[in-house]
């Protein structure tokens, strides 16, 4: 059994223009201890479906219309609201990407740290602090003992993002759900962070989702991939596979399209056009405008995940053609 | 290829920036202020930019990079230092010579959702230059030439009526650019220009702005954080740090044979999509954050997190020089750098 498992996930806004189909049947599952990327552009329904695994989407304008979220045997969508909220934080926690906004600005970081151990475990006030300040230095955070008084702003980027990764972690939850961790941070500091999130990983034996947008973070940190367009997941793979042999005509655009440290190219290849509107996605296959191999049948049947290989899945046609071409 | 770049790109510059100094004081008290110290934003700075080359600027937040676009902009003062344009000092100027100056350089601004005013048209914002430089275009003739310019920048000239917010982020940014084109500026200043763009859209300004680049001969100042983007399209790189240059030469010297610990680190730091070459590449991770720049370390601004810092680099500032160990060799590695003890280290990048 896996640790998480979604399955046929559907989730739709509800919005002035209409509804917004934000997701629409996706699955993944992520075992204890492994790494799971979610990479997507912005609007493809990678963090609405991480919000839903959470239980924190806004519901309304959200809707779940559809599927199931199963965590150690239990489906999410089927407990009511105050069993949800005792595995929230304690089983499965979220990293966001901004922590600046993400933290209380009027609280002490020692105070929000505390917190966690004083609600969920009901620990007494001088407990939670010394606990905070443990966890502070199991984040690497310099002078931990002097800091913990400090507020938000007197953090930097990377210090506050350590202090939203000790809060998530407060717990010993089994499943953390990071999304877009380092996208604010500088790139330097953003390979400290991700060194670390895999450290911790390691240590506590989590499963962790990891949603993001560059495909250069995951490369090195995840076990596999699950690359969604337009709420549905298009490429799943283990993560070297995907890179060396995309078998989706997205997953290869995005892979051409980005330009490489180690390589001066002439002309970025381009994926022509954007992505679709959640209110109109096109029939079909959803990415049949862009896509350079489209035929009749792409603009009418939706491709489901046919399997390549051995835990490889591909949305396309013709990932036959795809497959033996790269 | 970089060869060529340098002697048929080369001539007269078209900028000459020295020692450029941006201060901003730090003050206390409401009614009497007093300062008690400054913000070193910008800390002495020299580069030139010549016609139709595009010079990168890399470094991480705080580095100074975007006061100094606003500096060529003249939309703040250096504290000291010169910005030469074709030979004339922009920094003294006002009135009339300034305004002349300023058509020639324009900029385009990193957010396209916020730089764009929600309540004017595409065809209001294009053609706005045009309110401030009439002598640009006709009266009579302006619609047109909005329309062409929406042309040239990919968007359908039928778009002129509508409003920025119809548009998606690629879109807006190619409005920015097109207003950022419409005086035929020489110099263009580009600030994170597609940070906040989408992976594949990214791809398709990129893209535009090079094909603009060739069509007009236009010189780019390109600032931006994300160092693959700016190798992609530059033909000079300057890896600033807390208000300094770091590092200058062109793309392949500083991608390929880095000489300063910062440029190292940067790009040992960058992740690479692919796997392979990722387990094979060996990472530098620097300790802590960058230094304040209200307080930075004494000499080399770099030492306290570098990993070759000796007692030396707290005395003395390293001076932006070609390193004497390269001088002369004709290596890759004979490019200015402001390290006491620079060398190469082998495969930063392994490709």
């Amino acid at each position: 059994m896996s640790l998480l498992d979604v399955r046929d996930l559907a989730v739709e806004f509800r919005t002035r223009d209409g509804v917004a189909q934000a997701v629409n049947g996706v699955s993944y599952s992520v075992e204890a201890g492994e790494t799971l990327a979610v990479l997507g552009e912005s609007g493809s329904g990678k963090s609405v479906t991480a919000q839903a695994v959470m239980g924190i989407l806004d519901m309304p304008p959200g809707r779940i219309t559809g599927g199931e979220i199963v965590f150690q045997g239990r489906d999410l969508l089927t407990l009511p609201e105050e069993e949800r909220r005792k595995i929230r934080g304690s089983k499965m926690a979220m990293i966001f990407q901004d922590a600046l906004s993400s933290l209380n600005p009027v609280l002490t970081v020692g105070y929000q740290l505390a917190e966690m151990f004083r609600v969920h475990q009901g620990l007494r006030r001088k407990e939670a602090r010394a606990r905070a300040v443990e966890l502070m230095e199991r984040v690497r955070i310099p002078a931990a003992r002097q800091r913990v008084g400090d507020f938000p702003h007197q953090f930097s980027g990377g210090m506050r993002q350590r202090i939203m990764i000790a809060m998530a972690l407060a717990l010993e939850p089994d499943l953390i759900i990071a999304d877009e961790p380092t996208t604010a941070l500088d790139v330097t500091v953003q390979a400290q962070v991700m060194e670390l999130l895999a450290d911790l990983q390691r240590e506590y034996n989590m499963g962790l989702i990891l949603i993001t947008h560059d495909l250069g973070v995951v490369a090195d940190v995840a076990d596999k991939i699950a690359v969604m367009y337009a709420g549905r997941i298009v490429e799943t793979a283990p993560v070297g596979n995907l890179y060396r042999t995309p078998a989706h005509p997205y997953t290869k655009g995005l892979l051409d399209s980005i330009p490489r440290l180690d390589q001066k190219g002439q002309q970025l290849s381009v994926i022509r056009g954007m992505p679709p509107s959640l209110l109109q996605i096109p029939p079909g296959c959803a990415y049949n405008p862009r896509c350079p191999m489209a035929r009749t049948v792409c603009r009418t049947d939706e491709p489901p995940l046919y399997e390549v290989v051995d835990e490889r899945r591909s949305a396309c046609h013709f990932w036959k053609e795809m497959f033996d071409a790269s | 290829m970089t060869e060529r770049r340098e002697q048929g790109g080369r001539g007269e510059p078209i900028l000459e920036v020295r020692d450029l100094v941006k201060h901003f004081p730090l003050t206390q008290g409401v009614f009497f202020k007093r300062q008690i110290g400054a913000v070193k934003a910008v800390d002495g700075i020299s580069f030139d930019l010549y016609p139709g080359e595009t010079l990168g600027i890399v470094g991480e937040s705080g580095c100074g990079k975007s006061t100094v676009a606003k500096l060529l902009m003249n939309l703040e003062q250096p504290t000291s230092g010169t910005i030469r344009y074709k030979g004339e000092d922009i920094t003294r100027l006002s009135g009339r010579a300034l305004k002349a100056v300023r058509r020639n350089i324009q900029m385009v601004f990193q957010d396209p959702y916020t730089s764009l005013n929600p309540r004017m048209t595409v065809g209001d914002i294009v053609g706005e230059p045009f309110d401030i430089h009439p002598e640009a275009a006709p009266k009579g003739d302006r619609r047109r030439r909005v329309q062409e310019l929406l042309d040239v920048v990919g968007l359908n000239p039928e778009y002129i009526n509508r409003y920025p917010h119809q548009f998606s982020g690629g879109q807006r940014q190619r409005i920015g650019i097109a207003r950022g084109l419409a005086l035929r500026p020489e110099v263009i200043v580009a600030d994170e220009p597609v940070s906040a763009l989408d992976v594949s859209v990214q791809a398709q300004v990129v893209n535009l702005m090079e094909r603009l680049q060739d069509e007009f001969g236009l010189s780019y100042m390109f600032i931006a954080h994300d160092l693959s983007i700016v190798r992609h399209i530059s033909d000079r790189v300057g890896v600033m740090y807390l208000g300094k240059m770091a590092e200058i030469g062109t793309d392949e010297q500083i991608y390929e044979h880095p000489t300063h610990p910062y440029t190292q680190a940067l790009l040992s730091a960058v992740p690479v999509p692919d796997p392979e070459s990722e387990g094979k590449r060996e990472r530098i991770v620097l300790e802590g954050d960058v230094p304040s720049p209200a307080n930075p370390p004494s000499g080399c601004r770099f030492r306290t997190r570098c990993w070759k810092a000796q007692q030396r680099c707290a005395d003395e500032v390293p001076l932006l020089a070609v390193p004497t160990l390269f001088e002369g060799s004709g290596s890759g590695a004979a490019h200015p750098s402001a390290c006491h003890f620079a060398e190469e280290r082998a495969a930063v990048v392994a490709a």
